[in-house]
């Protein structure tokens, strides 16, 4: 066959593998309004579900009455907690190793909690039955504060304490108290104390991370079809692991996995919110096979902000220490978590608070400590990860504001503080105290080059002219300039130490090339907008010498995908992507071997050539992976089976490391509390990069996300438990208006265990985003006398601060 | 439940007519009634904009419009701005500059933008920002949207001055 392209480049080109900026094969359909999201998805005589919700934070449960509702013309059904009870399923288990109400079961535990199930002919004859159902509420006393939680003499949930009142054992060990969870602690607490009483400085600082949402633009939603014809539930759903929901419904259905089909349709923006398992879920499921019929349940924005998946809520204190010159001596952090009224944190098991331990940052730290004390509120359930691996967020917020307080003890430049700490390259693969292992990273070359392109001298300089014009009277704005350097831990994991709900956290892809040279490759992920059906394929194109455009991408149907654990904690790329690599290895050695037979020598006498195996030595020999595909299904070739297929199941042997350098620069009006980002650069070193144009997109949604939740965003409590952000009206999330452009940059520091140096990005921007623009609030007021002052820095708070600093006398 | 109403309106120059209640919203209307389900809901209180259509020449929100005051109107989705033969040069913009990621928000976006520069054939990016701004995306921090508004201004402009 004559090859119509010669030259290596466009032979390169023309695959549109790895490292193009390939356009999204997704955004055909979604700039014509023909995605397919869950609420897009209408079956024949499907009915929708809908909740009656608790108004109160705590209460018991005295009656429900379904009576009327049930009179309410299109109105089929009620399901409460007792309907449910034979059947076992009115708690579930949770991800944490707890369990939670479907629907309440005598009591309520936070605002907006699931009480009964209202199964109508449509949206609206499903909201007039949920006004119909009488609930009789007996209020008890609320707890929405951690502390006083553990103090209180009101026990939340019944099930912590044996029949004498005592607390018992929770699923990571004794509880201190029947509203405590569990305690975990990493590290060595007597030598890491011991360094700080005898440091030259130690810098205290307790600060909370407040309780935040992802809020999805979609929100969550379900769609069950019983066939019971056949005996399978088909289960549509927003499902950022539609594999671990298939296991977990069959778990607590007692159907079996074989007759239970999960499909994840196009979803609408996931960023943690989408990897629990919520009452909705269940319900359809059950409401689908007491009617008979297909049960949709869609979350309204109301419901979705206060009932699922916060993230946050996390009080820390840190001690840090040095020597006079700077150097770290040792770390300390004690975090008090608010998990709300049952622990469904998304966590990996042995994990109660993620990742947290990568508290240490991107520091040389030789001693540290960290424990965290879990703790029931009254307060909605979640502790997912908001745009982060598993607490990285927190982690790293936490980190990049003790050095910071650390750089103020030692009145030093916070970006020389960072420097002299940092974890040399040549210390990589590094044994951080905590117990990671980083997998590589170039910190001093990604920092220089940061501080040099934004001009840092020049920078500080002017912020100290700033300042000298502001205590004349001459401006009212003054001069933050944020820094932050992070290191991700992302690509759970290992499955030595890495399960959920006792599954390990491999992932998978499998792949079928077709006789003419196409291929379909299925993997075991869901894109929640990371344009995976195009990335992926660039990654197989590369591997297998196929062009990507010939290679569809499919995911998120578990009767047709591989087994994986889906797609949040930056884990896609680490995970899914690296069995990507993996199985197209495999059909390259495959292909090696009809290559060899076809050209009639030995196969170590050929070699892989962009898209061709080459005879060595006699480049004018060779033949096409096309050649190679229509030959594996039309020649009896001794020895070797007919077809190219392939899977691969990847266990990582380790999480990958990506980190970053961020800057922002912001004027803050010390009279209104406005802050006006004029600048916001960001270098990434997430490994090998797939495709720029993609990487450059997550960077710019990422770090609006961490504006966001630095600038305003959070979910606030009254006294009474009631959820004061419940609408887009309170709960922030920016527009174009308010949203900088970003600068963006990289370095290239492969990860060395994977198989194509990829690190994974999606969640960088997020967790470097935020310590940035809260250093840049706190170090715009540091000449003033500040030291730390808690996010979310809003208009009002930031006028506080100034207020508080004496700036408005 | 009150008394249904006659309803007749305009969808993608076809015409529709049915009974309704006074309650029910557009996006209903349009996503449940008449299967097209380009425009999404995302809050339910005019804040995102995912339901974003065009009525009688004005950007609106479908998700806080009864279906009762849209009677008699001339209504535009996403579906009536163009199509896989012909697409809008926002639509094109969009795919090349990578305006968007989830797609969940593109509908409403795209509705809105192709208003925008209507109103406005050749914006700055402060207005493209201004006018966008009841368009909320979670996904692309806005650069790309901004950048592919941009482009698809450039281009249509270039399209007219060509046609002239």
């Amino acid at each position: 066959m004559k090859d119509e392209i010669t030259s290596r480049d466009d032979r390169v080109a023309n695959l549109k593998g790895m490292g193009c900026s390939r356009k999204r094969v997704e955004d055909a359909r979604f700039t014509q309004g023909k995605g397919n999201y869950v609420d897009d998805i209408k079956l024949d005589g499907m009915l929708f579900g809908d909740f009656v919700r608790s108004p109160y934070a705590h209460a018991r449960i005295k009656s429900v009455n379904s009576e009327a509702a049930l009179k309410v013309p299109g109105v089929l059904a009620v399901l409460t907690a007792e309907d449910l009870a034979p059947l076992g399923l009115h708690w579930m288990p949770t991800l944490a190793g707890d369990k939670q109400m479907v629907l309440a079961d005598g009591k309520v535990l936070f605002q907006g909690q699931e009480v009964a199930f209202v199964v109508a002919e449509d949206r609206y004859a499903a909201a007039d039955g949920i006004e119909a159902v009488e609930v009789e509420y007996e209020e008890l006393p609320v707890i929405v504060d951690p502390f006083k939680s553990l103090e209180s003499d009101v026990v939340l949930r019944e099930d912590t304490v044996d029949e004498n009142g005592k607390a018992t054992d929770g699923a990571h060990g004794p509880r201190k108290h029947p509203n405590h969870i569990f305690t975990w602690e990493v590290g060595e607490k007597d030598a890491t104390e011991q360094v700080i009483d005898e440091a030259d400085v130690v810098a205290t600082e307790t600060m909370y991370y407040h309780r935040t949402h992802p809020c999805p633009l979609e929100t969550c939603g379900s769609v069950a079809s019983m066939d019971k014809v056949n005996g399978k539930l088909t289960l549509w759903g927003t499902f950022q692991a539609p594999h671990a929901i298939r296991t977990i419904v069959s778990l607590i259905s007692g159907l079996e996995e074989h007759n239970i089909r999960v499909i994840s349709p196009d979803i609408g923006g996931g960023f943690g919110n989408k990897v629990g398992a919520y009452p909705g879920y269940v319900c359809s499921v059950v409401a689908s096979i007491v009617t008979g019929r297909p049960v949709k349940w869609i979350e309204d924005r109301m419901d979705n902000l206060m009932t699922t998946a916060f993230a946050r809520d996390y009080w820390m204190t840190g001690k840090i220490s040095a020597t006079k010159e700077g150097k770290i001596t040792g770390l300390h952090c004690n975090v008090t978590a608010d998990h709300g009224g049952f622990d469904a944190c998304a966590d990996p098991t042995k994990f109660p608070a993620g990742f947290m331990n990568i508290c240490t940052g991107s520091y040389d730290i030789p001693t540290a400590y960290l424990a965290v004390d879990g703790v029931y509120t009254n307060k909605a359930p979640g502790g997912v990860s908001y745009r982060c691996s598993f607490r990285v967020t927190e982690a790293v917020y936490f980190i990049e504001r003790m050095i910071e307080v650390l750089a103020i003890e030692l009145n030093m430049d916070a970006a020389e503080l960072r420097r002299i700490n940092f974890i040399k390259k040549d210390q990589f693969p590094y044994q951080s105290a905590l117990g990671w292992e980083y997998d590589s990273g170039d910190y001093h070359t990604a920092w220089d080059k940061a501080l040099k392109t934004v001009d840092y001298d020049g920078l500080r300089a002017e912020q100290a002219e700033r300042v000298e014009a502001f205590k004349r009277g001459e401006t009212r704005k003054i001069m933050g300039i944020g820094l932050s350097f992070f290191t991700e831990i992302v690509g759970a994991g290992p499955v030595k130490n890495c399960d959920i709900l006792g599954l390990g956290m491999f992932d998978s892809c499998e792949i079928r090339i077709h006789p003419t040279g196409s291929a379909i490759a299925r993997l075991g992920t869901i894109s929640q907008g990371q344009g995976h059906a195009t990335t992926f394929a660039q990654i197989l194109a590369s591997e297998i010498g196929l062009p990507a455009d010939s290679i569809t991408v499919e995911e998120g149907d578990t009767d047709t995908a591989p087994y994986g654990l889906g797609t949040y904690g930056s884990r896609s790329t680490p995970v899914a992507g690296a069995a990507t690599a993996m199985a197209g290895r495999k059909i390259r050695a495959k292909a090696q071997m009809i290559a060899a037979y076809l050209l009639e020598v030995h196969d170590d006498d050929v070699e892989f050539d962009v898209d061709r195996f080459v005879v060595k030595g006699a480049p004018e020999r060779f033949k096409t992976m096309k050649e190679i595909a229509f030959a594996a299904y039309n020649q009896a070739i001794p020895g070797i089976e007919p077809g190219l297929e392939a899977v691969s199941y990847y266990d990582p042997p380790n999480m990958t490391y990506p980190f970053g350098a961020y800057i922002c620069v912001m004027d803050i009006d010390v009279d209104t509390g406005v802050t006006d980002i004029r600048r916001f650069y960001a270098l990434d070193d997430c490994g090998t990069r797939i495709n720029p144009m993609i990487i450059e997109g997550q960077v710019h949604g990422g770090l609006t996300e961490a504006l966001a939740v630095a600038l305003g965003q959070e979910i606030a409590y009254d006294d009474q438990g009631n959820v004061k952000t419940g609408t887009l009206m309170d709960f922030f999330l920016p527009t174009a208006w308010e949203v900088p452009n970003y600068e963006t940059d990289h370095t290239v520091t492969p990860s060395p265990h994977h198989p194509i140096g990829a690190k994974g990005v999606g969640e960088s921007p997020h967790v470097g985003g935020v310590p940035c623009f809260s250093n840049a609030v706190q170090d715009a007021f540091r000449p003033f006398g500040l030291r730390h002052t808690n996010m979310p820095h809003d208009h009002w708070r930031i006028w506080k601060t100034a207020n508080s600093l004496g700036m408005h006398d | 439940m009150s008394k249904k109403m006659h309803i007749s309106l305009t969808v993608n120059g076809k015409q529709e007519e049915f009974l309704a209640e006074p309650r029910e919203l557009l996006i209903y209307t349009l996503r449940e009634r008449l299967n097209i389900t380009g425009p999404h809901i995302g809050c339910e209180t005019s804040h995102c904009g995912a339901c974003t259509v065009t009525i009688d020449g004005k950007s609106v929100k479908a998700c806080t419009m009864f279906v009762a005051q849209a009677d008699g109107a001339d209504v535009t989705t996403i579906e009536g701005l163009g199509n896989p033969d012909s697409l809008h040069p926002l639509q094109e913009a969009f795919k090349e500059h990578h305006g968007l990621q989830c797609g969940y928000c593109t509908p409403g976006m795209i509705t809105r933008a192709a208003k925008l520069l209507e109103e406005n054939p050749n914006p700055t990016e402060d207005e493209i920002r201004f006018g966008m701004a009841g368009n909320l995306c979670r996904c692309t921090g806005y650069q790309n949207i901004v950048k592919s508004i941009r482009a698809a201004a450039t281009e249509m402009n270039a399209a007219k001055e060509a046609a002239e």
